[in-house]
């Protein structure tokens, strides 16, 4: 079949992308590269997405050598779906991006941006295509020094900090992660993760294996943000340029999940996890995300924040669900991973639009702003009712399956902190709303914004296009779930057959 | 045309008809004509779906499948075709009344209004036609959310605050228990169809009927049971003609309207009644009868009097849907229509007192019923039919429910406690409601006031008058409401 090369296309059209883009110093032509790159890039992922939707595995041998020894990609329904929402994502950031970057990022740093931001672009997609797991690292490394980079650009002083925080946890998780490879590596002598998943039930040395599996959790575990390893998040978050904030909230926790499911299901298996108290302690873990969360986010001034912090409790929903060990936990996680993304995609573009107009984001200088600008207000709208779960949006399919699972297992304390969540959502989107909506401005706002001018006073096309693009898509699947529910449910499928036969 | 396109007709005509409105800001002339325009439409297309249903077309349509077995579909059926056609004759007269209401009260943001009022309808014919609880849930949010903005529309800081109160009721009651007990039905039957005789029967176990019935009955925080009641005299800041028809009809009513489509066709009566679910449940409904009316005396300002009025008529409905019998659930459903037409005159006269008056306390009035003869005359026959005397049609409702409690199924002393709580609570109606026109005709005007006080403008009167009206007119044939209801609960039996 030739769509296999796809597979390696999508890692290598950015790749080579990205220096090109660094040589051209220019605004305008370092945004129209990035936007052929994602653009391709999302072509090709809903290609290979439809092609192993209905169940199939793709594998592509890196350089023609056949694994367990040479790298794999290996592409199933699981990581088809994440790339196609990497893609999708990456493709309306950077729609968004050029008004934005404009008055964000300083213009000699223009080329760098973009490349970085592709690097980062691709160091996701490769985490989520390649089937070995020391490649896994590779990319993770890559994706997180450029975020590093970006996320330090930041406008505000307190980028570099966040920055800093974030550079020393996501370094300390990259390392456990390492160490966890290197020692299956050690117990097993394979980096493939088809083949690790045949060697290490038949490992002697249990307890070798134990520790690896911890490290590697561990590791994923600050990465995805998992509460209490969310410290870096709020932050790293809220004073990225906006544009990344956008990109990474949707993206990056997603994938590192999707890498932990991976590991659990593919790498480890069921059983063997069955025999840990790793399900367990995710379940409850996701619980108290959802509640810290959700209470720290009713307890933020600044929309950025908020979000981030909304961002932790979502993250303890697909954990609760891969903690459920069901079918329809995974499903739900998945379906989830997918929907926050359109969801939390769309929040980070109204604020920016926000700052894009007011040049901040805090409530003080918010009040009021929804009045003037209508559009923008109820796309916001649409994609917070999404995440308090209101039917008819895309946050409802998944809390319902996730609830469905709870109900399953008859979780009931489960049940209720979803709910509980949901009843905790709507006090901190109405707050928002009601700063933007029904409070009245109290002072001017804002000074010095770059072009001189106190205010700008329309919201650009591609912003607001980009915005409503992703606001409709979390009605859009709202109602129409056989691409996320459909594909996830072949996805679960899958991992739990190769559970089953190893 | 197809019925399945005439109902998405029906709900899509007031959606643009909300769209037109809202652009037509500077020409409120045009506006006023499309507002009438699109709520005249919306009664022929609601009257075409009627003669289609007796013509015996039912068959349900899906929309969209979100979960493998879950729909949200629509359908004709009696009972939410007696809503539809009660809603949609109200909006008419609403509009007729609200455009001399907002202009005499020069209300801001008009437009606004009269948007979201159309989306609000648009919510309540989904309603009507969900063929699944799914459908109605959603669209039960729908209207949650397109009210809130009516609530708060003088934007004053109390307004803002009635219009937390009222989100956080409803939003919080319909996520927190209507949802959860939407799922278990879902996890125990496999299915939201509303289907005749219900759909948990014998997938339930019993003893669980008691607790997931009480989630839809305090979930549906719409249908104001004790203590979910508070947002309804909060929802009372909102201008008159959104009390009005959202706060005494089309809200309310969603509310209880889903809580006999519950009963009847998730539940079913006779499962209820095997189970027992009703017996402890209905003395919720049977206290806030008599607690509202109680409180509604102390009341002085005359919106929140009405306001607990309602919410204790309210139980009326969801009492008649507790008893689980015919009778009940026959008197349940003639209430929804006879309370729907007595309650809009009352709050149309109430409008009408504070537009020309400026009066909202209700020991204000004393002697205005001479200055305001028709307005007053106009609330007397509410009040009349709300206690439920003949000639009036809030009559038959009453009479209807007092059978059914008769036929409770359960305590003898219940049975008699609910009796007794009808009787007493007609008596209190006498007090607290009869109260306001006898002061206004048999008081004194006090001295050094407003000579020039006169009749409410045009359009109001035509408001008032046209619900007392059908109120004396169902007394002497309750057509097609009682046909309809009739059909609805004998089909759920």
């Amino acid at each position: 079949m030739i769509h296999e090369q796809l597979s390696v296309l999508l890692v290598v059209i950015p790749l080579l992308a990205a220096p090109i883009t660094a040589m051209f110093n220019k605004l305008s032509w370092s945004w129209l590269i990035t936007l052929l790159v994602c653009a391709s890039c999302c072509f090709f992922s809903a290609w290979l997405l439809m092609d192993v939707a209905n169940g199939e595995i793709i594998h592509y041998e890196l350089g023609g050598w056949a694994p367990p020894w040479g790298i794999e990609y290996r592409i199933d329904a699981l990581n088809a779906l994440v790339a196609l929402i990497v893609c999708i994502i990456a493709l309306c950031t950077t729609i968004y991006s050029r008004k934005s970057v404009e008055q964000e990022i300083l213009p000699y740093q223009h080329g760098m941006f973009y490349a970085a931001f592709q690097l980062c672009f691709l160091g996701l997609l490769g985490i989520t295509l390649t089937g070995d797991i020391f490649n896994v690292f590779v990319f993770l490394e890559i994706s997180s020094l450029a975020s590093y980079a970006l996320i330090a650009m930041g406008k505000n002083r307190k980028a570099l900090t966040s920055s800093f925080h974030y550079l020393v946890l996501g370094t300390l998780g990259a390392t456990f992660f390492l160490i966890g490879v290197g020692l299956a590596y050690a117990a097993t002598g394979t980096l493939n993760m088809d083949d690790l998943a045949a060697k290490l039930p038949l490992v002697e040395n249990i307890q070798m294996v134990h520790t690896a599996f911890a490290l590697i959790i561990v590791g994923l575990a600050l990465k995805a943000a998992i509460y209490p390893l969310h410290l870096w998040l709020p932050n790293a978050y809220s004073y990225a340029p906006t544009v990344i904030s956008i990109f990474l909230s949707a993206t990056a926790t997603k994938v590192a999940i999707y890498v932990l499911i991976r590991c659990l299901f593919n790498v480890f298996s069921l059983e063997y996890v069955l025999t840990t108290w790793l399900p367990q302690i995710m379940t409850v873990l996701g619980a108290v995300a959802i509640l810290y969360g959700s209470v720290r986010a009713i307890g933020q001034t600044g929309m950025k924040k908020m979000l981030a912090y909304s961002s932790v409790a979502q993250i303890g929903y697909m954990i609760m669900g891969i903690g459920f060990l069901s079918q329809q936990g995974l499903t739900a996680s998945i379906v989830h991973l997918f929907n926050h993304a359109l969801m939390k995609g769309a929040l980070f573009m109204a604020a920016g639009l926000y700052i894009y107009r007011v040049n901040t984001a805090t409530f003080e200088n918010l009040k009021g702003m929804g009045r003037e600008m209508p559009y923008t207000f109820f796309a916001m709208l649409i994609a917070a009712l999404s995440l308090i779960g209101v039917p008819g949006t895309v946050g409802f399919v998944s809390k319902w399956q996730l609830i469905n699972a709870a109900l399953e297992q008859q979780q009931w304390g489960m049940v209720v902190i979803i709910l509980l969540g949901s009843l905790l959502a709507i006090v901190y989107v109405w707050k928002l709303v009601e700063v933007l909506y029904f409070q009245s401005a109290e002072k001017i706002r804002v000074q010095g914004v770059e072009s001189g001018s106190e205010r700008i006073g329309s919201s650009p096309l591609g912003m607001t296009s980009a915005m409503w693009i992703l606001a409709l898509a979390c009605i859009y699947f709202g109602f129409n779930t056989e691409l996320t529910l459909g594909t996830a449910g072949t996805a679960v499928d899958l991992l739990f057959s190769a559970g089953g036969t190893k | 045309m197809e019925t399945s396109s005439l109902i998405i007709f029906a709900l899509l005509l007031p959606l643009v008809g909300a769209l037109i409105i809202s652009r037509l800001d500077s020409m409120p002339n045009v506006r006023e004509v499309f507002t009438l325009l699109t709520s005249t439409s919306l009664l022929v297309v609601v009257i075409a779906l009627y003669n289609r249903l007796q013509d015996g077309q039912t068959e349900a349509f899906v929309v969209a499948e979100p979960f493998a077995g879950l729909t949200i579909s629509f359908a004709l059926e009696q009972l939410g075709m007696l809503f539809a056609l009660v809603a949609s004759s109200l909006w008419i007269v609403t509009s007729i009344y609200a455009i001399g209401y907002m202009r005499a009260h020069h209300e801001k943001h008009q437009t606004r209004f009269f948007a979201l009022f159309a989306v609000a309808i648009s919510a309540v014919m989904a309603i009507c036609f969900s063929n699944n609880l799914l459908t109605l849930f959603l669209f039960y949010e729908v209207l949650t959310l397109s009210t809130y903005p009516l609530v708060t529309h003088a934007g004053t800081e109390k307004a803002k605050k009635s219009g937390r109160v009222y989100l956080g009721i409803l939003m919080g009651s319909s996520i927190g228990l209507f949802l959860f007990g939407v799922l278990l039905v879902w996890f125990y039957a496999g299915d939201l169809t509303f289907a005749q005789g219900g759909v948990l029967s014998g997938k339930l176990p019993e003893h669980l009927a008691l607790p997931v019935y009480a989630l839809f009955v305090f979930g549906i925080g719409k249908a104001a049971v004790m203590p979910m009641h508070k947002w309804l005299p909060a929802a009372m800041v909102a201008p008159t003609p959104v009390s009005a028809l959202l706060h005494a009809v089309a809200v309310v009513k969603a509310g209880v309207f889903a809580i006999i489509k519950v009963t009847l066709f998730i539940f079913g009566p006779d499962f209820l009644q095997e189970s027992g679910a009703n017996h402890w449940l209905i003395w919720f409904p049977m206290l806030t009868i008599l607690l509202a009316s109680f409180i509604a005396m102390t009341k002085d300002n005359i919106k929140e009097r009405l306001a607990y009025s309602t919410i204790s008529q309210l139980s009326y409905i969801v009492l008649g849907a507790l008893l689980a019998n015919s009778l009940g659930l026959l008197g349940a459903s003639m209430h929804i229509v006879m309370h729907a037409f007595a309650k809009i005159s009352l709050f149309f006269a109430a409008g009408a007192i504070l537009v020309t008056a400026h009066k909202t306390k209700v020991s204000e009035l004393s002697g205005l019923g001479r200055k305001m003869p028709f307005t007053f005359a106009i609330f007397l026959i509410g009040t009349l039919s709300i206690i439920g005397l003949p000639p009036f049609g809030g009559m038959w409702s009453k009479w209807y429910l007092a059978l059914g409690t008769l036929e409770f199924s359960g305590p003898e002393f219940t049975r008699w406690a609910l009796l007794g709580t009808l009787m007493i609570s007609s008596l209190l109606n006498i007090a607290y409601l009869g109260a306001i026109p006898m002061k206004a005709f048999f008081g004194k005007l006090p001295e050094g006031s407003d000579k020039t006080i006169k009749e409410a403008p045009l359009p109001c009167l035509i408001g008032l008058a046209v619900p007392a009206l059908i109120c004396i007119y169902l007394f002497f044939s309750p057509e097609p409401f009682f046909s309809m209801a009739q059909q609805a609960v004998s089909s759920g039996q």
